[in-house]
């Protein structure tokens, strides 16, 4: 077996919040390694720390403390301008309520994130409508959010993040405000996504959306409780903490 | 800074997009600044128009010229002690003064206005009597007929030269030179017509009778020599100073003026008169410019007030935007560019109605035609632009430095 490349590696994070004068920790000692092509779920109960964690992966909050290294970059030590490139370039963001821009169409708001690393208007063109084929919105890239149901919404939502060919794409309950149906597909979408190579994290607290995951991890009061492979047809991971299945 | 100029397009096009997507609040927030600016471009349009047709005015007269006017000190005035320049005078300086031509004496009659009359119809104008060489130093040359000439002032012949306008004014039919008019109940031939000439601050210049010196003279009767104006010619510019110190000269010796005497006359050039209306021009700038000043001051206040409304209301798009890998520099320049966006609209639609308002006060007062000039247009343009800039960089700061996550937890 080749060695499998790291994308994200965690130690010892910790997240500490100050509300009225009392303080809590919301992650704490978290030690986590993330694959390449890894297809993981983030379950637990609400409160537990999932967002908080997706947040620091994603670069858009900083921990207290621990080291996180993404693609063996010290993530502490890179400054405002270089934490946006990575949020541009690394990772693709998929939030529970889309965050797409209202007033932008399905085609600029995919758009959008090529602004920000200077392609041309052509380029961000047929990057933008490729990636909304992907997601099966090409007949949809000219209306704006509120003319699109949730579940193209949040198809516009993964095209977006696609589009700039992130390492890592990251999901908070990406299907939380979906019907049962919408959220097969957008299952279907994302098994399709981690079958072309992509790494892909995933939180949910649906138990199917969990069992379609090669891995499983568990956040319970800020701490990870378990972390487990979901099938035998994946790779177990030499490193990965907790319990392999 | 190929890329800066990337940043700079795409921050334009999407500030674009914003402003048009909140079209009557875009409109209603720059109205300070349209406001200001129309205000300004209205006025200085007037003013510009007016000061280009009085230097056109000025440049007619020629720079040569000088006249002399009696000047009554305010204390003699109080005594009852009126200042005259005399016929004497203008011989004196005539004689005595070289290097100066076309010595033109000036009287009016009846103080300014005097009651003309032909056929039945009456009104009143402005009659002058003065020498043959009026024409050449006023550049009053006939457009029919002659000017009179020196054997009308030697045997005081009753003959006038008319100013358009009196021709409509007492309604003269058919060729007018040969007619006869009355001026003060004499009769005057007409012999000439002169060139029109237009409006000047609303006033006719056309709107004159001249007559030969010592015809005038004679029609005001009595024994008081009148007081008279006199203009002349320098014929070298160089040597205007002296000239002015020898007029004076010759005038103080004339009017036995004592040595802590004020003079009880004035000399004035064409170019001081050009000077001062300048000096009128300067000052109503420096006017403007206060108003300018107040108005973008108070458009830029109210400009950074709805940037900073938006800026709070955008909050999770700006969320967005960094969690997409905006940078706190892509942010600062959209909101900047969308605050000088919004202020160059305004200070265009500001420069269209300011120009819009000048030409209608112009053609409605028969003031010379309204001019923006094109300093204006770019003053405009400019200190919109700045305002923009001054008061959206506020703004513009808060929204970059928002921090991602807080931004898109915003509510
Ligand atoms: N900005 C914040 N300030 C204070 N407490 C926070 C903040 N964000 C999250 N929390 C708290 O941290 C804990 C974990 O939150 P979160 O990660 O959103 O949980 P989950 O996504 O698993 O439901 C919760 O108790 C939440 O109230
Ligand atoms: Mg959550």
């Amino acid at each position: 077996m080749s060695p499998v490349e790291t994308v994200i590696q965690l130690r010892s994070i910790a997240k500490h919040y100050t509300m009225g004068g009392e303080g809590f920790y919301a992650l704490q000692g978290i030690d986590l390694d993330i694959y390449l092509n890894d297809y993981m779920a983030v379950v637990g109960s609400s409160g537990s720390g999932k967002s908080t964690l997706m947040n620091l992966l994603g670069c858009l909050d900083y921990p207290t403390d621990g080291q996180y290294h993404l693609k063996g970059m010290a993530v502490a030590s890179l400054d405002e301008n270089r934490l946006a490139d990575i949020r541009n370039r690394e990772i693709g963001f998929i939030f529970q309520n889309f965050n797409l821009l209202p007033r932008a169409s399905a085609l600029q708001n995919v758009m959008q994130p090529l602004i920000y690393r200077g392609s041309p208007l052509a380029e961000r063109k047929r990057r933008a409508e490729d990636a909304l084929a992907m997601v099966g919105l090409q007949d949809r890239m000219h209306h704006v959010p509120n003319q699109l149901s949730g579940g193209q919404r949040q198809r516009v939502a993964i095209a977006r993040a696609l589009v700039t060919q992130p390492a890592i794409l990251l999901a908070d309950e990406p299907t939380g405000n979906l019907d049962s149906s919408t959220t097969v597909e957008i299952m279907a979408l994302f098994d399709q996504l981690h079958d072309d190579g992509q790494t892909l994290i995933i939180v949910t607290h649906e138990l199917d959306i969990a069992d379609r995951c090669r891995r499983v991890i568990t956040l319970k009061d800020g701490r990870l409780i378990s972390d487990v492979a979901n099938s035998a047809t994946v790779i177990s991971h030499a490193k990965g903490v907790g319990a392999h299945g | 800074m190929a890329n800066l100029g990337f940043k700079i397009i795409e921050a334009t096009r999407s500030a674009s997009q914003s402003i048009a997507a909140h079209g009557l609040r875009s409109f209603l927030t720059t109205l300070g600044v349209i406001i200001g600016v129309a205000s300004v471009i209205g006025v200085v349009s007037v003013v510009q128009g007016f000061s280009a047709s009085i230097t056109q005015e000025f440049d007619g007269m020629g720079t040569n010229v000088i006249n002399i006017e009696s000047y009554t000190p305010r204390k003699a005035s109080l005594q009852g002690l009126y200042a005259t320049l005399g016929y004497d005078d203008m011989i004196e300086i005539k004689h005595r003064v070289k290097g100066i031509s076309n010595v033109t004496p000036t009287v009016s009659i009846c103080g300014s206005n005097a009651v003309i009359s032909y056929r039945g119809e009456s009104t009143d104008t402005m009659v002058v009597g003065s020498a043959s060489t009026y024409q050449k130093l006023y550049a009053v040359y006939p457009e029919a007929g002659r000017f009179f000439n020196l054997s009308d002032d030697k045997s005081r012949r009753r003959v006038a030269v008319l100013g358009p306008s009196i021709i409509t004014k007492v309604n003269i039919q058919g060729d007018p030179i040969g007619q006869y008019i009355s001026i003060s109940g004499e009769w005057f031939k007409i012999i000439g017509i002169a060139e029109k000439r237009g409006k000047l601050f609303g006033f006719d210049q056309d709107d004159f009778i001249l007559l030969p010196y010592s015809t005038t003279r004679a029609l005001l009767g009595g024994a008081e020599e009148p007081d008279i104006s006199i203009g002349l010619q320098v014929d070298d510019m160089q040597m205007i100073e002296q000239i002015k110190q020898q007029l004076k000269n010759v005038l103080r010796r004339n009017h036995n003026l004592g040595k802590d005497a004020a003079d009880d006359f004035k000399i004035a050039t064409a170019n001081q008169m050009l000077e001062t209306f300048n000096q009128i021009i300067g000052s109503t700038t420096v006017v403007l410019a206060g108003i300018v000043g107040i108005s973008l001051l108070v458009g830029g206040i109210g400009i950074m007030n709805i940037m900073l409304v938006s800026v709070t209301e955008r909050t999770r798009e700006i969320g967005i935007h960094k969690a997409l890998g905006a940078t706190r520099f892509d942010i600062l320049l959209q909101f900047l560019i969308e605050a000088v966006f919004l202020c160059l609209l305004g200070g265009l639609i500001g420069l269209v109605l300011g120009f819009g308002a000048g030409s209608l006060i112009s053609s409605a007062t028969g003031l010379p035609e309204a001019t923006v000039p094109l300093w204006a247009v770019f003053l405009a343009f400019g200190f919109s632009a700045g305002t923009g800039l001054i008061f959206g960089i506020v703004p513009a700061f808060k929204a970059a430095n928002l921090d991602p996550i807080d931004a898109l937890r915003y509510e």
